[in-house]
């Protein structure tokens, strides 16, 4: 009989320390690109894209990387919404709850979120083979679109389908058509777009095996699709690999204004879903 | 709207159509049972074995969900039954940020402290030298990557156990961690188990922060503290010479290739599975 | 009896189903006096239980749930909770088990003493006095094991292993309820697998196998069918021999059946107590005659 409490004791233990385990490994990473980053930042590292002999130690910042990957990162997002968008409406406002279709849409579209980038990467390279392209600003954009459609779809279809039936039955007993109703839907989910936009983007400007062979490497920023992009995560990579102690600071430099701007986005998505789950049912 | 949809479902196939296609110059020359099987890298000579890859994705995923799977479901439970709803709050803002962290953070981070560690402090205790970069990296880093998932999945999970079925064991006098054990992972065995398929499917395809750490020698690794060479970390780090060697774009495509099988087979299964037990409890 | 329900027809038909179970089972006893319960049962109670709740009041997030709640609940009788919803009495069972301190932003003042144990006291293991209360929900909940594990689950938390004597109470607690020749072959089925009204049974015979000396049922035929509600409710006449059976009813009908003590709650307070036949017959409260009358259900 007793020993059923020590085994509850020994539990709650465990599990405290588990707990616990999860916050410090995130403040510790939090710390470490902190504590190395920190003292190398400075204003050059944002305004300058590397000047001659960077990676030899050399003046400079990361301005093309950030550039670059601000690019890409925009170019995708507005890319995924214009596919996204309409395949949700689709899905919720013209196919039942219940349809075949549906099922199999989502079902997709659930894999499709679960393949790696490093897949999509090598897929958009075959593809910019075919249509002749160089690794560019283009290419980045094609994988990080491919990449994103499916965390598109699957946050904001999560908010679609929690919209209570009723709200399309009041609009459709009005005798709104169909499509007088995605405008109705499009207000409700309206802050549901703005969130998977961000999720999205945080996502996508963290990548690094995608644009790996898609949107290459370059010092200086793209001014048109078909030149070569540099991008953050990619920028801290090849800065690690430097033998030179300088260059690896700068790397945790950049890896420091990658996590901040990476932590930005995610603090705004989460005060935005905050604001709004006010309003919810 | 309807043509988008479709061609986005269709994408998946694609997407499989379009490696296979690429990998076909090599399947061609060597079947696929070779092809796996075969232990000898050398792309020079022609060599394709892809064997030590295959394992050294095996391996570092197997190890990030030993590793990852105690304090996942340690966590979940104690979020969800065990501790005051106040908890709940810190930790999921730390979860988040956990998820959302680029993966190259994660690379900074394990070579900045794993690596180190095991260089200095484990390794000693079991072999003779090691660089640090070893499977172990490799597999710590994965776990930590995996945790956010699991954890969510679990909370959701266990969430979703009604609260009679908890009230039931306690009247009858159990205590919270005998209806913790006996009762809610019980019931929630099936879901448990396609967390886990979801979280290997991740594994499998994560690339850089592994890259970072694990070695990158394309050997069979034997202990934890060998380095290994993922399938992800073979196409990331090789396609620069793609084009240059012969067959050798076509075998990274096979890679690539056999990383979609893998991945598409697991979330398939593991959404289904989700489907199913969300439709009974509906 | 006076009292005007649904037209004196309906009222008489009431009187003469009471009688009916009465007569069932008081008659079986007189007749076959020692062998009233089923065979190898052994009596567990050999003492009296006393359950005494003192100045208990309970809030809910701010909300005062339960007004100063003073009651005595009487041993060897069914005491059932009647009134309309929403005044508290599943919130009163609950809190007799404390199973209420689960929700969030629950305060508890006052005490409830169980064999003189106040159960809010610190020192109290709540696990001993969950033992001693057993608790039959609204809606079956049978545990997702087999129906022998099932029973078996209350043994082997509180530390009760062996095979053989599981065996016996498994048996003994199946054939209390009546529920031993419906299930003795499938015994590692799965519970979900039975019939509700089986599922209600078997969960009252993995209450019992730990040996509690109260059961608290909620409301615990109303999701039944009338068949197996009548089960239940003739397994509650026959269990009141050894337990102190605490039923909070939504139907009054169910409540003039089988009580033998009364109470009436209504918003949170105890309006009126009393042996059934003085609560129903000669209501003290206007108010209790109201919720009689069927003015407000």
């Amino acid at each position: 009989m007793e020993h059923k409490f020590l085994e509850e004791k020994i539990a709650k233990v465990l599990m405290i320390a588990a707990t616990s385990l999860v916050f410090i490994i995130v403040a510790d990473i939090l710390f470490t690109i902190l504590q190395k980053g920190l003292p190398a930042i400075n204003w050059d590292m944002i305004t300058k894209t590397p000047e001659g002999g960077y990676y030899n130690g050399g003046g400079g910042g990361v301005l093309n990387a950030i550039v670059g990957s601000l690019y890409i990162v925009l170019g995708s997002a507005f890319l995924g919404l214009l596919v996204s968008i309409p395949v949700v409406f689709y899905l919720n406002v013209y196919l039942t709850k219940n349809s075949r279709l549906a099922y199999i849409a989502r079902l997709a579209f659930d894999v499709m979120f679960g393949i790696p980038s490093i897949v999509y990467g090598a897929f958009a390279f075959t593809i910019m083979i075919y249509l002749g392209m160089r690794t560019s600003l283009g290419g980045g954009i094609l994988v990080i679109t491919l990449l994103i459609i499916p965390i598109f779809i699957r946050s904001m279809d999560e908010v679609a389908r929690q919209l209570p039936g009723d709200l399309l039955d009041a609009t459709y007993a009005l005798g709104a058509t169909k499509l007088e109703t995605i405008k109705v839907v499009l207000r409700q989910i309206a802050p549901g777009i703005a969130t998977a936009t961000l999720l999205s983007v945080g996502r996508a400007i963290g990548d690094a095996a995608g644009v790996m062979f898609t949107a290459g490497f370059t010092d200086s920023i793209p001014t048109s699709l078909d030149q070569p992009a540099a991008t953050l995560p990619l920028s801290v990579f090849f800065q690690l690999s430097s033998p030179l102690a300088e260059v690896q600071d700068r790397a945790y430099a950049s890896a420091l204004i990658l996590t901040i701007i990476v932590l930005f986005i995610s603090i705004l998505g989460r005060l935005i879903t905050n604001r709004f789950s006010k309003h919810k049912i | 709207m309807l043509t988008i949809t479709i061609a986005s479902i269709l994408l998946v196939v694609i997407i499989g159509l379009g490696l296979y296609l690429k990998s076909v110059p090599i399947l061609e020359q060597k079947s696929m049972w070779q092809l796996i099987s075969s232990s000898e890298w050398r792309p020079s000579n022609g060599e394709f074995g892809f064997l030590p890859f295959i394992a050294g994705t095996l391996w570092v995923t197997a190890l990030s969900i030993i590793l990852a799977l105690p304090v996942a479901l340690l966590t979940a439970l104690y979020l969800t039954e065990h501790s005051k709803p106040s908890v709940k709050k810190w930790v999921f803002p730390a979860l988040d940020i956990l998820a959302g962290l680029p993966s190259v953070i994660y690379g900074v981070w394990g070579i900045l402290l794993i690596v180190p560690i095991i260089s200095e402090k484990l390794a000693p205790g079991f072999v003779e030298y090691s660089t640090g970069y070893t499977t172990l990296a490799g597999g710590i880093v994965l776990a930590i990557m995996i945790l956010p998932l699991l954890i969510s999945l679990f909370i959701e999970i266990f969430s979703a156990v009604p609260t009679e079925l908890r009230e039931a064991s306690l009247s009858l006098g159990a205590t919270k961690w005998q209806t913790s054990k006996l009762i809610i992972l019980r019931k929630t065995m099936p879901g448990i188990f396609a967390a886990i398929t979801l979280a290997v499917s991740r594994a499998f395809g994560e690339t850089i922060a592994v890259l970072m750490v694990c070695g990158n020698i394309p050997e069979i690794p034997h202990t934890l503290f060998d380095s290994c060479y993922p399938l992800p970390a073979l196409i990331a780090n090789n396609y620069g010479e793609m084009l240059s060697i012969p067959l050798y774009e076509s075998a990274l495509m096979f890679a690539a290739f056999l990383l979609f099988i893998v991945v598409v087979f697991f979330n398939t299964s593991s959404r289904v599975i989700l489907y199913q037990i969300d439709k009974k409890f509906r | 009896m006076t009292i005007q329900l649904f037209g004196s027809h309906a009222l008489k038909t009431e009187i003469s189903d009471s009688q009916f179970y009465h007569n069932q089972f008081f008659s079986k006893n007189e007749s076959e006096s020692t062998n009233s319960f089923p065979e190898n049962k052994t009596v567990y109670k050999l003492k009296n239980s006393n359950l005494q709740v003192k100045g208990l009041n309970v809030y809910i997030q701010k909300n005062h749930i339960l007004k100063d709640v003073n009651l005595e609940i009487p041993d060897k009788k069914i005491t059932c909770i009647i009134g309309p919803s929403g005044c508290g009495k599943s919130t009163l069972l609950k809190t007799f088990n404390r199973l209420i301190d689960d929700t969030e932003g629950v305060k508890t003042e006052g005490e409830i003493l169980i064999d003189g144990v106040n159960i809010f006291d610190k020192n109290t293991e709540i696990t001993s006095i969950r033992k001693k209360m057993g608790l039959l929900s609204q809606r079956p909940c049978p545990l997702p094991m087999s129906i022998y594990d099932n029973i078996a689950y209350g043994c082997k938390i509180h530390g009760i292993h062996g095979k053989k004597r599981l065996n016996v109470i498994v048996e003994e607690q199946l054939k209390a309820v009546g529920l031993w020749n419906e299930v003795k072959d499938r015994l590692n089925a799965p519970a979900t697998k039975l019939s509700i009204g089986q599922q209600q049974r078997l969960c009252l015979a993995r209450g019992l196998a730990v040996e509690p000396e109260f059961i608290l049922a909620d409301e615990a035929t109303s999701a039944l069918d009338p068949i197996s509600s009548k089960h239940i409710e003739e397994l509650f006449v026959e269990l009141k021999h050894e337990y102190a059976i605490i039923l909070v009813t939504h139907t009054l009908r169910q409540a003039l059946r089988i009580a033998d003590h009364v109470v009436f709650m209504y918003l949170g307070e105890v309006i009126e107590e009393g042996p059934a036949d003085e609560v129903f017959n000669n209501p003290k409260q206007e108010l209790t005659r109201k919720y009689l009358e069927g003015a407000f259900s």
